[in-house]
């Protein structure tokens, strides 16, 4: 298997036992990128001249000083096209930022530059990441690496399908209702939603505030470790980032699971998720419990207001975070001489139907008279849910259930809107409680792979990994790769 | 128009009902910190190249976070607790959201549900009256850009451009109740308010430039009701007086309407200072639905019960109390009291100059008088004038000490702040020490007497005021270096008055 198709973790040994340079694994993520992102779709803006410079730089980091060189240290990695990085192209998957340089880099992308990152390029996404099959980019869809004909998932689906396409050995997404652990559950590959809080959001173009989190795909658990690792921390940029200390997820990572309790919501495992789907990861509980661990059925009473709470709350930050693309300053603009006019034209051809759908959306609920019906309403909901995940957590160290009701779907399957939003019904209340979430492979339906997820109290984000790097250890699910990378192999 | 009835009285009469203005103002008062509000640009914007004061974070750029200026918060916690406010422990900032150019993230970050703080007064004086107006809150918030338009409004600009130099400055609103009833009320309550924010140091007091703006609520209704008329909403006025015109002008179109049988919308006017009059710019049907909600790029803000006591702690005592304290230490008169505390600096000048053995009323006397006069005619005040503070004392103790006339001090106080100096040793150099011996003025007052025969005649008539010239006369002949009072009294003698 090919470096880039491989994990972190061994592109990482290489460097250092002198196996492989930072140049040549670039010149291998780019020719894996030639040869098969015609056809995925993976990557809106490429940087090689860049990745060039940094792959040099990483070159001698890692001569001067391999200890200290950190393991992502001259590795290739792809960013979802929300995150800023200076001077380079930044459109969110939207007409509406076409042009756009941002002329900062944010906070996660800096540590991944600091941390000797070589970046390839910004990955195909849905508008301002709302969407669960990257149908939304304005672009071009991104196709799943397994079958072609199916969707990644959303919205980080470019970055999702670059990691299991081969392309780059881990990638960054964004994940605000399950936009990170959806698309890695139908791509077949590891991501994690860490704790609100943990990694900045400064540099991220926000879809809604008060629940997008940055965070890694990789092949492996451990991978999506080190990478957390080096991105989260506290920002002072970033005012809703926590000021308290990151624990090493490194350090537990290899505890086991024997002895600890894990609960298995009720409400997860309902009429929607596909028999495939549940078969694998009734098939996973089985082997967490031959592991040792304790399997309590829990049950979280709200779940199915979930859905409508985020479909308030998301809305109504995004109907406001949206405001700033008003063709003055930066982006599209649509000209007329009436101000007014210039508004409804640029706003009306740069956004995509989606986005306008959830802008109306949040306008309206936002708006005078219907507040209390709906905003209000709906942050009280999403107070009690939070409560009955810290309830279920006084008795169960995580919970595990699927991360999607449904292996890939075919492109254009789901025109109905509300079909797609019922995609991160198991994801999304994660979101709402700020927790962190890990979806990793675990099994094959239809020959589409399947995600188990693995959600733990907020700020045991090491928890969550460790329970999931068990899980990965003892099945080797991980060790499957789309055809694009066995292709290479 | 005619203003007599809403100058004068808070009393208005149409037809057989007598009518009563209601005023609440709102206040804009730029702080004075050094960075904005939520990023680290300076907040002293003025005459920076356009957009030139700005980064990612004030420029709305996507992806861009607010962190809050804690400079800001401690200054509104000042002005709240200078204005007597209540001070909650927890307080939250709110995005008012809609579409301007000024305005680059299509939201102003705001307070709106929980405040800094709320129920607060601030007492303030006409005609030597005292009142007390409440102030419902005083919150913080950003200032927006400024726009330039090819004409005068937007609306039929052929071109526009936008500056961010002033975005994210921080903006402190102050909303007082409608407490206020005549338009001299309304200026004297921004006078007073204007004052205090300048000596808590918070705000530079610029109408000008804009850094204190003020907004109207204006309504009118039968005296003795106490239900509230339709409110309109006046805007752009850019001095005390323009404050005081409109209220003045709108009041009084308001009577009219109401005279002749009409019906107030509600609405915003703007006041348009070449017609002398205000205009409507916005009816109630427009009014903006600002979509309220929490901020959720900022967490709450907690504050600590010792951080308020330890800026109410620093405050520093406040223009009404120092004009009290300045009546009661010096026995000034109120009017006196009121300039010399206008502001911080004049207070801290008067007090200064007391404080070396000047009296109280001659010291203020020449503050009020021949200082004021030459601070204004040189646009310089006293303190970076070549006297200094130090050299009007100096000049005044030799005034006191009767080794210089009350003339020869005038001559030298406007020579000496224009050029500096020191004042003892120009009286040593010139000899423009004060006669006051009896016996080197004898030989001037037999010629006084000698050249006056008129005046002498007049005197003794019982013509008091003729011994002024005979006084003159003297005083001239050693220019203005004779002690007057001596001079009289020899006069007298001499004349057997
Ligand atoms: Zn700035």
């Amino acid at each position: 298997m090919s470096f880039t198709g491989g994990t972190v973790a061994a592109s990482a040994a290489a460097l250092r036992e002198g196996g492989v340079s930072p140049q040549e694994l670039l010149a291998e993520a780019r020719a894996q990128f030639e040869r098969v992102d015609a056809e995925v779709g993976a990557v809106l803006t490429q940087t090689w001249e860049l990745a060039e410079r940094q792959a040099a730089d990483a070159q001698r980091r890692l001569r001067e000083d391999p200890g200290a060189a950190s393991p992502l240290c001259g590795i290739p990695v792809a960013l979802k096209d929300v995150l800023c990085l200076e001077g380079v192209a930044c459109t969110a998957g939207s007409r509406i930022l076409e042009g756009f340089h941002p002329p900062y880099t944010g906070t996660a992308v800096q540590r991944l530059l600091d941390a000797g990152a070589v970046v390839i390029g910004k990955t195909n996404c849905d508008e301002f990441a709302m969407g669960s099959s990257t149908e939304n980019s304005a672009y071009r869809p991104v196709r799943n690496p397994w079958d072609r004909s199916r969707v990644p998932g959303g919205s980080s689906g470019g970055s999702a399908a670059a990691v299991a396409a081969g392309m780059v050995p881990y990638s960054l997404g964004t994940d605000t209702g399950g936009s990170i652990r959806q698309p890695a559950a139908l791509c077949g590959v590891v991501g994690f939603k860490p704790t609100y809080g943990r990694v900045s959001r400064y540099g991220l173009i926000a879809f809604a505030s008060s629940l997008d989190q940055i965070g890694p795909f990789a092949h492996t658990v451990e991978d999506c470790a080190l990478v957390y690792s080096a991105i989260a921390g506290h920002d002072p940029r970033d005012s809703t980032s926590s000021p308290t200390a990151v624990e090493d997820p490194m350090e537990t990572l290899r505890g086991g699971i024997a002895g600890m309790r894990l609960g298995v919501p009720h409400e997860y495992f309902g009429e929607g998720l596909e028999p495939g789907v549940r078969r694998a990861v009734e098939e996973a509980l089985r082997v967490l419990e031959g592991m040792g661990a304790t399997l309590d059925e829990v049950s979280l009473p709200s779940t199915g207001a979930a859905l409508s709470t985020y479909y308030i709350i998301a809305p109504a930050e995004c109907s406001s975070n949206l405001a700033r693309y008003d063709g003055i300053r930066f982006g599209m603009r649509k000209e007329h001489d009436a101000l007014l006019q210039m508004y409804l034209d640029t706003r009306g051809c740069g956004f995509g139907a989606e986005v306008k759908r959830r802008i109306m959306l949040g306008t309206y609920a936002l708006s005078s008279g219907y507040y209390d019906a709906y905003y209000r309403k709906a942050q009280k909901v999403r107070t009690v849910i939070a409560e009955e995940f810290a309830a279920a957590f006084e008795r169960v160290d995580a919970l595990v259930c699927a991360t999607s009701p449904t292996v890939a779907f075919p492109l254009a399957a789901r025109e109905d809107p509300l079909s797609m939003y019922l995609c991160d019904v198991l994801t999304l209340p994660v979101n709402l409680a700020g927790l962190p979430g890990v979806s990793l492979p675990c099994g094959m339906a239809d020959g589409l792979p399947v995600g188990l997820q693995v959600i733990a109290p907020r700020f045991q984000d090491a928890r969550a990994l460790r329970v999931a790097h068990a899980y990965e250890q003892a099945t080797g699910w991980h060790r499957a790769r789309s055809p694009l990378v066995e292709a290479t192999a | 128009m005619s203003s007599t009835a809403t100058h004068g009285t808070d009393t208005l009469r149409v037809g057989d009902r007598e009518y009563q203005a209601v005023i609440g103002l709102e206040v804009h008062a730029q702080l004075l910190t050094r960075s904005k509000m939520f990023c680290g640009c300076s907040a002293a914007y003025v005459g920076a190249p356009p957009n030139s004061n700005t980064c990612p974070v004030c420029l709305g750029l996507p992806g861009t976070l607010p962190v809050i200026n804690r400079q800001a918060v401690e200054y509104t916690v000042r002005t709240a607790v200078a204005l007597n406010c209540e001070i909650p422990e927890f307080t939250k900032f709110d995005r008012k959201n809609y579409f301007y150019p000024d305005l680059p993230k299509g939201y102003q970050i705001s307070q709106y549900d929980l405040p800094l703080s709320r129920r607060g007064w601030l007492q303030f004086h006409v005609d030597g009256e005292q009142r007390r107006c409440g102030i419902t809150r005083v919150h913080l918030e950003e200032d927006t850009g400024t726009m330039y338009h090819a004409g005068d409004v937007l609306q039929s600009a052929t071109s526009s451009l936008v500056d961010c130099n002033r975005c994210g400055v921080p903006l402190m609103e102050i909303v007082g109740e409608p407490d206020l009833r005549t338009p001299e009320e309304a200026r004297e309550y921004l006078i007073w308010l204007r004052r205090v924010l300048m000596y808590i140091g918070v705000n530079d007091g610029n109408l000008e430039q804009g850094s204190f703006r003020c907004d109207a609520n204006v309504s009118i209704r039968p005296r003795g009701s106490d239900q509230l008329g339709v409110k309109v909403e006046i805007k752009n006025m850019n001095s005390f007086r323009a404050v005081h015109h409109a209220l003045g002008y709108e009041i009084e179109r308001q009577r009219q309407v109401l005279e002749q049988g009409g019906a107030l919308p509600q609405e915003t006017r703007g006041w348009v200072e070449t017609q002398q009059a205000t205009v409507s710019q916005r009816s109630k049907e427009y009014a903006h639905d600002y979509r309220y909600f929490p901020e959720p790029d900022l967490p709450p803000l907690q504050l600590e019960a010792a951080l308020v006591e330890r800026i109410r702690g620093e405050l520093p005592e406040l223009p009404d109390a120092r004009a009290a304290r300045l009546r009661r230490q010096h026995g000034l008169g109120d009017y006196d009291a009121g300039l010399l505390t206008a502001t911080r600096e004049e207070a801290d000048t008067y007090e200064s100059v007391v404080a070396t053995g000047v009296g109280a009323k001659l010291a203020a006397n020449w503050m009020l008088g021949d200082v004021a006069r030459l601070a204004n005619e040189h646009r310089l005040p006293l303190q970076q004038s070549g006297l200094g503070v130090a050299g009007l004392a100096a000049l005044l103790r030799l005034l006191e000490a009767g080794t210089i006339s009350g003339s020869v001090a005038k001559e030298l106080l406007a020579e000496l702040y224009r050029d500096g100096g020191d004042p003892a040793a120009l009286v040593e150099q010139r000899g423009l020490g004060q006669v006051s011996d009896a016996g080197a003025l004898s030989s001037l007052i037999d010629e006084a007497i000698a050249q006056g025969s008129k005046a002498v005649a007049d005197f003794r008539a019982g013509k008091e005021a003729a011994l002024q010239s005979l006084v003159g006369y003297v005083m001239k002949q050693t220019r203005g270096r004779a002690d007057a009072q001596l001079v009289n009294r020899l006069l007298r003698e001499r004349l057997g008055g």
